[in-house]
C-alpha cells in the first residue's frame, strides 16, 4: 500500500465546515452541546466526538482585515509519538498508508499519547475511558476512496494522494502563492501538510505547533520503560492490570461529553 | 483537486448507470467498498438545500439510508459537499421528523394524532365551504374574473417539479389568485 | 442563472455582489477557484461585511447597504468615459443605437425622476423609440444621435464620477478605480467576467434595478451569451428555479406565461395582447410563439374544454392589483383570507414583519400546513410563540411530508438543469410525498363537487388528473411523478402533421418548435418540452462525456430551453459566426455542415441572419429598459428607512414603491397594530432612536428560515445561537463584548428580539455625508422550534417592496441595538 499525505492548501479555505460535518457523518460522532461561542468556530476545539475542526483566525493587517480559517485534526506523523507512548498493544497504529489509526477496543485510557502529542491531538473521554482521534479515514483510503473531509471540501483547500505527488504539489502551490509549506522540518514528516499564505505567521494562528519535534520523554519511554512494561506483565489480564494501575476502578459517570446520542 | 477525486476514485460509472423511463437505477451493489457501505445500493438524489445542484449518493441497506457522501461523477459537486450536504444524512435519520397528520382544533393548546382519510376530509371541507362562500363570478367593474381571494397558498421552493407544477394546477383550478412562494421573500 | 455553475471557470474575472457566495453557495467556489488556478482570474467581492467570500478574494471592496447602483453607476460611468466597452457588441445586440422618444427626460433634467410620473406611478408614454415606417425602431449605429440610447445612457451615468459614488457608498476612491480598471478591462472581446449575485441586490426597494445595472454593465463589455460572462442569479432553494418555471406566482402561469387580467375577457383577447409582433425580418420574437404556448398550457390542465373554455376557467386578477407576499400578509391580517396552504414554507420566520405574519395567522379559519418538521408557522398558537392559544381559533392541519430521498421527481438547478432523484427510502411512519397529498386534495373535491354542486364546479370536476391507473373508486391514488413529467414536456392529442412526419396522438412533443395552437398538442410547461421523449426520460441522464470540453455535459440530466446551457449564445459568436474568444466558445459555424457546433444555439439560423437576442421583440438586449415600473435606466435612492440623504438627487427613496403605510392610513393601520407598534411605520422619521443599519443574512450551517437545519444536531452544533455581528468602534460606544446578549429594536418592534454579540473586526463604520454611520448584521434563520432556537431577525423587518418585484427590502432598515441587562 503506497502512502498518501492530505494536504491542506490554505489559500483556498472558505470555511464552510463541510469537512468537520463531513468527519462526524462518516465516523458516526454525535453533535456536541455547543453555545455561541464568540466567533463562528464551535465547538471550541477538538474532543472525543469532534476529530477534525475548523478554527478561525481573524486579525488586521495593513488596514484590511484577514481572517483565516484552518482545518485542523491529526498531523499523522511519520514517526508518532503517540504510538510510540501507547502501551496497549494494537490501541494506536502507525499504518503503511501513512495514516496513524486508534482502535478503541484496545484503548486502556492511559492518555500517554495525549501527553506525547507535539499537536495536542488525542482526545479523551471520562466516560468511555478512551481516547479518539483522526484516523485519516483509513477504512476508507484503503478501499480506494478518499478520506471523508477531502472527498467534501469543495473548493480543493483539501487533497489527498501518494505522497511524492503532494510533496511536489504542496511546493509548487507555495510558490505559485509565495507561501511556505508547513510542517517545514525535514526531520519530521508528518502525513499532512498545509500550504501557509505568505502573509500569515504560524503564530498568528490557534493551535499551531510551529516546530513540532519528538519530545524526549517519549525516546526514554520507548527504549526502558514500554517494553519492559508489558513484557512484564503480558497478555489481556496484564491490560486490565495496567488499566487499574493507571485509571484506578472504573466508575460509571455521569453524562459528561457525550453529546446528543441521535445522529 | 483531480488527483483526490477524479484517478485516485475506483467508484465507477458503472453503478451509477443511466436510466430511462421506467427502469429504476442504482440498485447495484457496491463490492468495492469500505465495510460500512459494502453491499449497499447506491441511490443517486441531489442535494435539497441550495440550487446549486450537487449530486449526493445515498446508500441505502435493508431500505435504510446508511450513508450519504458526494457523489464523485456529479459534473458541478465532483463529490464535494458543504457543512449542510455533508449533513443531509440526518433527514431520514432523525427521531424530530414529522410522522403522523397533527391537528389543532380551534382554542385547543395541543396538536392531536389524527388520519390522513379524517384530516384530508376535513381539509377539502374547509376549501370546498370558503371556496362556494368566496367565489368571486365579477369583479366590482362587472368584468368575468371567476376567482377566488379567500384562500392562499404559499410555498413550493422545496417541491420537485412534478409536484410544484401539480400543485399549481389545483390551485389555478380552484380560481386562487393568491399563489406566492419563497422566489418572492 | 444565464449561464452554469461549471462555466464560471471560463471567467476572467469573478466579482461577487450582493452573494455571499463561499458561504451560501460554497460548491461554486470548486469554480471560482478553477478559473483562479486554470486563468489566473481575480476575484472581486463587493459587500458591506467582510464574509467568508471576501476572506479568499483578489479585492475586497466596501459599500454601505443599498448602495448598489451607485457602485455599479460609477463602473458603468468609468467603462463610458474610458472607451471600455466592446463597440461592436454594443452596436449590433444591444439598444444602444435605438432612437429614444425626444420628449423622454431622465434624472439628470429632472432631478432625480423619470419624466411621467405622477400620483407615485410613471405614465411611460415618452419611455419609447422613434419608429420608422415599418414599424420598426429607428437607429443610429454611430450611436451619436443625442437621442439614442447610447448617448442617453452617457448623460445619465456622467453623474456617477467615482467621488460622488464614493460619498454615497461610504467607499474608497483609490480601491474602486483599482476594481473599476480591472473589471472593464473584459471590455476585450477574448476575455470575459462573469458576476454573481443574490439576495443582497434583489432585497432592496430598487432591488430589480440593482440587477439592472448587472445587466447593462455586462452589456457593455459584451458579457452576457459568452463562456465565462452572464449576469448569475445564485438562487437560493434546491428547486425555487423549477417553482418559478412552473409559476408557483400570482403574475405568472407555468412557462413566464402571463396570468390572464380581468380586462382580457377572452382568450382571443388575452393571446393578442401577450404575443408581441415585430416586423423586422431579422427579429427572430420567439414570444410570436405565445399562443402554442398558452394553448398547450390550457389543453394540460383541462383536456377536454376547448380553449375558450379552458381559458374562462383560470381566476383573472384585477388590472394593476398585487397579489404577491406581502399583500397575501396583509389580506390575512385583515381577515379577508380565511385559509392558507403552506407547503414547506414558514412564513412566520421567513416574511417581513414576521410578528404581524403570526398575528395574521391567527386571523385565519385554517391553516394547512406541509412539512418535514413542527414548523414555527404551523406553530404559530404555541405558548412558545408567545400567545394564548385559547384565544386562537384557526384549525391547523399539519400534514407530514417526505423529504427529497424519500420519493422520486427532478428539481431544477440555478443553471437551469433539471436533475432527478430517484428514491432511497421510505419516508418515515405516515409521512406522505406531495404529490400524493394534492392528488388525494384533487380527488376529494372533485367528489364533494359532483356530489353537492357548487360555486363554479366545472375547473375542478374537468380539471385533467390521470398520472396513475384509476382506482375502483374512480380516484388515483398512487400518482406516478413520471407520469406528470410527460405531462409537463407535452404529447400530441391527436395524430399531427408536421413537416411532412406524421406524430401519433399520445407521443410526446420533441420539443417547444412542435407544440401547436389549435389545441392538438398539451405541454404543461412549454420552457420543458424536450425534457421527456419518448423514449427517455432526459432529466435522469447521467453521461459525463464532455466532447468540447467546455464544460456543457449536455448528457448529464437535462436544461431548459432544449438542454442549452447557456443562453442568449448567439451572442458569444460575432456576426460571422465567429466566437469572440477563441479558447472558450460556446457555439461556433461551421460552414461546411452549414450548422452551429458546441452547446444547442438559440436558434439554429446562419450567423448574421438573426438579431442576437431572440426573445426579444426587435431582437436586441436592453440597455434602456422601458418594462420597469421605476425607469428605464437605474437610478439611486436610498432604501426607505436610511440615516442618509440621498447625495444625487433630491428624490430620497424610489418614487413609486408602494407605501402601505400612506396607502392605508389611520384606519386600515389598525389591525395592522402589533403590540403598539404599527408593522406598516416606518422608520425614516425617527432617525435618531434608530441610527443603526441593519442586514439580515445567512451563514453556510443553516438555511433559509431554518426548519431543514435546525433540527439536524451537527448543523446545529456548528451554529447553535442566533446572532449579530457588529464593529468593535460600535461594540465600544455601546459598550458591548463579544458574547454580551443584545437587544435589537426597530420601529415596528419597540420591544425588540435578543441575541449575542459578535463583535468583529471584519465589521467596520462608514463615513457616509460627513458622519459615521454602523451597520449590523443578523442571522435569520432562527425561531422558537428545532433543536436550536432564536429570535426572530424578521421581527424586525419593514414591510416594504422593491417597485417591481415587491421583494421586501430586508437588506437595509434601521434599528437600534443595546446590552441586555442581566
Amino acid at each position: 500500500m503506497a502512502e498518501y499525505i492530505k494536504l491542506i492548501d490554505l489559500t483556498k479555505c472558505t470555511g464552510c465546515r463541510a469537512c468537520q460535518v463531513a468527519c462526524k457523518q462518516w465516523n458516526e460522532l454525535p453533535a456536541e452541546k455547543t453555545g455561541f461561542s464568540g466567533s463562528l468556530q464551535n465547538p471550541l476545539d477538538l474532543s472525543y466526538d469532534t476529530w477534525t475542526l475548523i478554527r478561525y483566525d481573524e486579525f488586521e493587517e495593513d488596514g484590511g482585515t484577514k481572517w483565516i480559517m484552518r482545518h485542523d485534526a491529526c498531523m499523522h506523523c511519520d514517526w508518532p509519538a503517540c504510538v510510540k507512548a501507547c502501551p496497549s498493544p494494537g490501541a494506536l497504529v502507525k499504518t503503511d498508508t501513512g495514516a496513524v489509526v486508534h482502535d478503541k477496543r484496545f484503548c486502556i485510557g492511559c492518555k500517554a499519547c495525549v501527553v506525547a502529542c507535539p499537536f495536542d491531538i488525542p482526545r479523551y473521554s471520562k466516560k468511555e475511558e478512551k481516547i479518539a482521534k483522526c484516523t485519516l479515514c483509513y477504512d476508507r483510503i484503503t478501499d480506494g476512496k478518499p478520506p471523508a473531509c477531502v472527498n467534501a471540501c469543495p473548493t480543493g483547500c483539501l487533497q489527498f494522494g501518494p505522497k511524492e505527488q503532494m510533496i511536489e504539489q504542496a511546493h509548487k502551490r507555495a510558490d505559485a502563492v509565495g507561501g511556505a509549506v508547513y510542517p517545514s522540518n525535514p526531520k519530521y514528516e508528518t502525513h499532512v501538510l498545509y500550504v501557509i499564505p505568505t502573509e500569515i505567521q504560524l503564530a498568528q494562528l490557534q493551535h499551531v505547533n510551529p516546530n513540532p519535534k519528538m519530545p524526549t520523554t517519549i525516546l526514554w519511554w520507548k527504549n526502558l520503560f514500554k517494553p519492559f512494561t508489558l513484557l512484564g506483565i503480558g497478555g489481556v489480564a496484564g491490560l486490565a492490570a495496567l488499566h487499574y494501575m493507571i485509571k484506578g476502578p472504573h466508575r460509571v459517570s455521569e453524562k459528561e461529553e457525550g453529546g446528543e446520542a441521535d445522529g | 483537486m483531480d488527483i483526490s477525486r477524479r484517478s485516485f476514485l475506483k467508484l465507477t460509472g458503472g453503478t451509477l448507470a443511466v436510466a430511462g423511463i421506467g427502469v429504476g437505477v442504482g440498485v447495484t451493489p457496491a463490492l468495492a467498498q469500505p465495510r460500512k457501505i459494502r453491499y449497499a445500493s447506491e441511490v443517486p438524489t441531489i442535494c435539497p438545500y441550495c440550487a446549486v445542484g450537487c449530486g449526493i449518493i445515498a446508500h441505502v441497506r435493508d431500505g435504510k439510508v446508511i450513508n450519504t457522501e458526494g457523489d464523485p461523477n456529479h459534473p458541478v459537486n465532483r463529490g464535494s459537499l458543504c457543512s449542510k450536504g455533508s449533513a443531509l444524512f440526518q433527514i431520514p435519520n432523525n427521531d424530530k421528523r414529522l410522522n403522523a397528520v397533527l391537528y389543532r382544533a380551534p382554542g385547543s393548546d395541543h396538536w392531536e394524532e389524527k388520519s390522513w382519510d379524517w384530516a384530508l376530509d376535513r381539509i377539502v371541507r374547509k376549501i370546498k365551504d370558503a371556496r362556494d362562500k368566496g367565489f368571486q363570478k365579477r369583479n366590482s367593474k362587472g368584468q368575468i374574473v371567476n376567482r377566488v381571494e379567500n384562500i392562499a397558498s404559499l410555498g413550493g421552493a422545496g417541491l420537485d417539479n412534478e409536484e410544484v407544477y401539480s400543485l399549481v394546477k389545483f390551485k389555478r383550478a380552484l380560481g386562487l389568485v393568491y399563489i406566492e412562494h419563497q422566489a418572492r421573500i | 442563472m444565464t449561464n452554469h455553475w461549471i462555466d464560471i471557470a471560463h471567467a476572467d474575472v469573478i466579482m461577487i455582489i450582493g452573494s455571499n457566495a463561499a458561504e451560501n453557495h460554497p460548491i461554486s467556489f470548486k469554480w471560482v477557484n478553477e478559473a483562479r488556478e486554470k486563468r489566473g482570474a481575480k476575484l472581486i467581492n463587493v459587500d458591506p461585511r467582510f464574509t467568508r467570500t471576501s476572506a479568499t478574494a483578489d479585492n475586497y471592496v466596501r459599500l454601505r447597504s443599498g448602495s448598489d447602483i451607485a457602485f455599479i453607476g460609477g463602473m458603468i460611468n468609468y467603462a463610458l468615459t474610458n472607451g471600455r466597452i466592446q463597440k461592436d457588441y454594443v452596436v449590433n445586440y444591444t439598444n444602444a443605437a435605438f432612437l429614444v422618444d425626444p420628449e423622454f427626460r431622465g434624472p439628470t433634467d429632472l432631478d432625480g425622476v423619470f419624466s411621467g410620473l405622477s400620483d407615485s406611478k410613471y405614465n411611460k408614454t415618452t419611455w419609447k423609440y422613434q419608429m420608422d415606417a415599418d414599424g420598426n425602431p429607428k437607429k443610429d449605429p454611430t450611436l451619436k444621435d443625442s437621442n439614442c440610447v447610447y448617448q442617453l445612457m452617457k448623460k445619465h451615468y456622467s453623474r456617477y464620477d467615482i467621488k460622488t459614488v464614493c460619498e454615497i457608498t461610504g467607499g474608497d476612491p483609490k480601491a474602486y478605480d483599482e476594481v473599476y480598471d480591472l473589471y472593464t478591462s473584459t471590455h476585450k472581446p477574448e476575455k470575459s467576467a462573469t458576476i454573481m449575485y443574490a439576495m443582497g441586490a434583489t432585497q432592496h426597494t430598487y432591488g430589480s434595478q440593482n440587477v439592472r445595472s448587472y445587466a447593462v454593465l455586462q452589456l457593455l463589455l459584451g458579457n452576457i451569451g459568452v463562456a465565462g460572462g452572464g449576469i448569475n442569479a445564485l438562487r437560493g432553494e434546491s428547486n425555487v428555479q423549477g417553482s418559478t418555471d412552473h409559476a408557483a406566482l400570482f403574475h405568472i402561469l407555468p412557462g413566464y406565461l402571463n396570468t390572464p387580467k380581468a380586462s382580457q375577457q377572452t382568450y382571443e383577447q388575452y393571446v393578442k395582447e401577450s404575443t408581441p409582433v415585430s416586423n423586422d425580418p431579422m427579429s427572430a420574437n420567439w414570444w410570436g410563439n405565445y399562443p402554442k404556448y398558452s394553448a398547450s398550457l390550457l389543453k394540460a390542465f383541462w383536456r377536454d374544454a376547448d380553449l375558450e373554455t379552458g381559458y374562462s376557467y383560470l381566476g383573472k386578477i384585477d388590472n394593476g392589483k398585487n397579489y404577491s407576499t406581502i399583500p397575501i400578509i396583509e389580506q390575512m391580517a385583515w381577515g379577508k383570507i380565511k385559509g392558507l396552504f403552506c407547503w414547506g414554507q414558514n412564513p412566520a420566520v421567513a416574511c417581513p414583519s414576521s410578528r404581524l405574519v403570526r398575528r395574521a395567522l391567527a386571523k385565519l379559519d385554517w391553516l394547512v400546513a406541509v412539512d418535514l418538521w413542527e414548523t414555527e408557522t404551523a406553530s404559530f398558537w404555541q405558548k412558545e410563540a408567545g400567545v394564548d392559544p385559547s384565544a386562537i381559533n384557526t384549525e391547523v392541519f399539519l400534514l407530514p411530508a417526505a423529504a427529497s430521498m424519500e420519493k422520486e421527481g427532478s428539481i431544477s438547478n440555478s443553471g437551469r438543469w433539471a436533475q432527478w432523484r430517484w428514491k432511497a427510502t421510505d419516508p418515515p411512519g405516515d409521512a406522505r410525498d406531495d404529490l400524493y397529498i394534492i392528488t388525494e386534495l384533487v380527488y376529494k373535491l372533485k367528489g364533494l363537487y359532483k356530489k353537492e354542486g357548487g360555486a363554479f364546479p366545472a375547473p375542478i370536476l374537468d380539471l385533467n388528473w390521470d398520472y396513475a391507473k384509476m382506482g375502483m373508486d374512480g380516484h388515483v391514488h398512487h400518482p406516478n411523478p413520471r407520469e406528470v413529467a410527460k405531462e409537463i414536456n407535452g404529447f400530441f392529442l391527436k395524430d399531427k402533421e408536421i413537416n411532412g412526419k406524421v406524430y401519433k396522438a399520445g407521443q410526446m412533443v420533441p420539443s417547444f418548435a412542435f407544440l401547436q395552437d389549435d389545441g392538438s398538442t398539451c405541454s404543461g410547461n412549454w420552457l420543458y418540452c424536450n425534457s421527456v421523449s419518448d423514449t427517455e426520460n432526459k432529466m435522469m441522464r447521467r453521461g459525463t462525456s464532455d466532447p468540447s470540453g467546455q464544460g456543457f455535459f449536455h448528457d448529464w440530466s437535462w436544461c431548459w430551453p432544449v438542454n442549452r446551457r447557456i443562453i442568449y449564445n448567439r451572442a458569444s459568436v460575432d456576426m460571422q459566426g465567429n466566437p469572440w474568444a477563441k479558447d472558450k466558445p460556446v457555439i461556433w459555424w461551421d460552414g461546411l455542415s452549414k450548422k452551429w457546433l458546441g452547446d444547442v444555439p438559440d436558434g439554429g439560423w446562419a450567423p448574421g441572419s438573426k438579431y442576437a437576442f431572440i426573445m426579444l421583440p426587435y431582437g436586441h438586449a436592453r440597455l434602456f429598459a422601458p418594462g420597469m415600473a421605476d425607469g428605464p435606466f437605474p437610478e439611486h435612492y436610498e432604501p426607505l428607512e436610511s440615516q442618509v440623504r440621498n447625495l444625487l438627487s433630491k428624490q430620497q427613496e424610489s418614487p413609486v414603491i408602494f407605501r402601505w403605510d400612506k396607502a392605508v392610513q389611520g384606519q386600515v393601520c389598525d389591525p395592522m397594530l402589533v403590540e403598539g407598534a404599527a408593522a406598516c411605520v416606518f422608520g425614516s422619521p425617527d432617525k435618531d432612536k434608530f441610527p443603526i443599519v441593519c442586514t439580515t443574512y445567512r451563514v453556510t450551517e443553516h438555511w433559509q428560515a431554518g426548519q431543514m437545519t435546525r433540527w439536524l444536531p451537527w448543523l446545529g452544533e456548528l451554529v447553535p445561537d442566533m446572532f449579530i455581528e457588529l464593529s468593535e468602534e460600535l461594540a465600544k460606544e455601546k459598550g458591548i463584548k463579544n458574547g454580551n446578549k443584545v437587544r435589537i429594536t426597530s420601529i415596528r418592534n419597540l420591544e425588540g428580539i435578543v441575541a449575542y454579540a459578535m463583535v468583529t473586526k471584519r465589521f467596520r463604520p462608514f463615513v457616509v455625508d460627513g458622519k459615521k454611520l454602523h451597520q449590523i448584521g443578523m442571522l435569520w434563520h432562527f425561531g422558537y422550534k428545532g433543536r436550536v432556537t432564536g429570535s426572530i431577525a424578521n421581527d424586525l423587518t419593514p414591510l416594504i417592496g422593491d417597485a417591481n418585484t415587491m421583494i421586501p427590502e430586508y437588506k437595509a432598515f434601521l434599528v437600534d441595538v443595546n446590552r441586555e441587562e442581566v
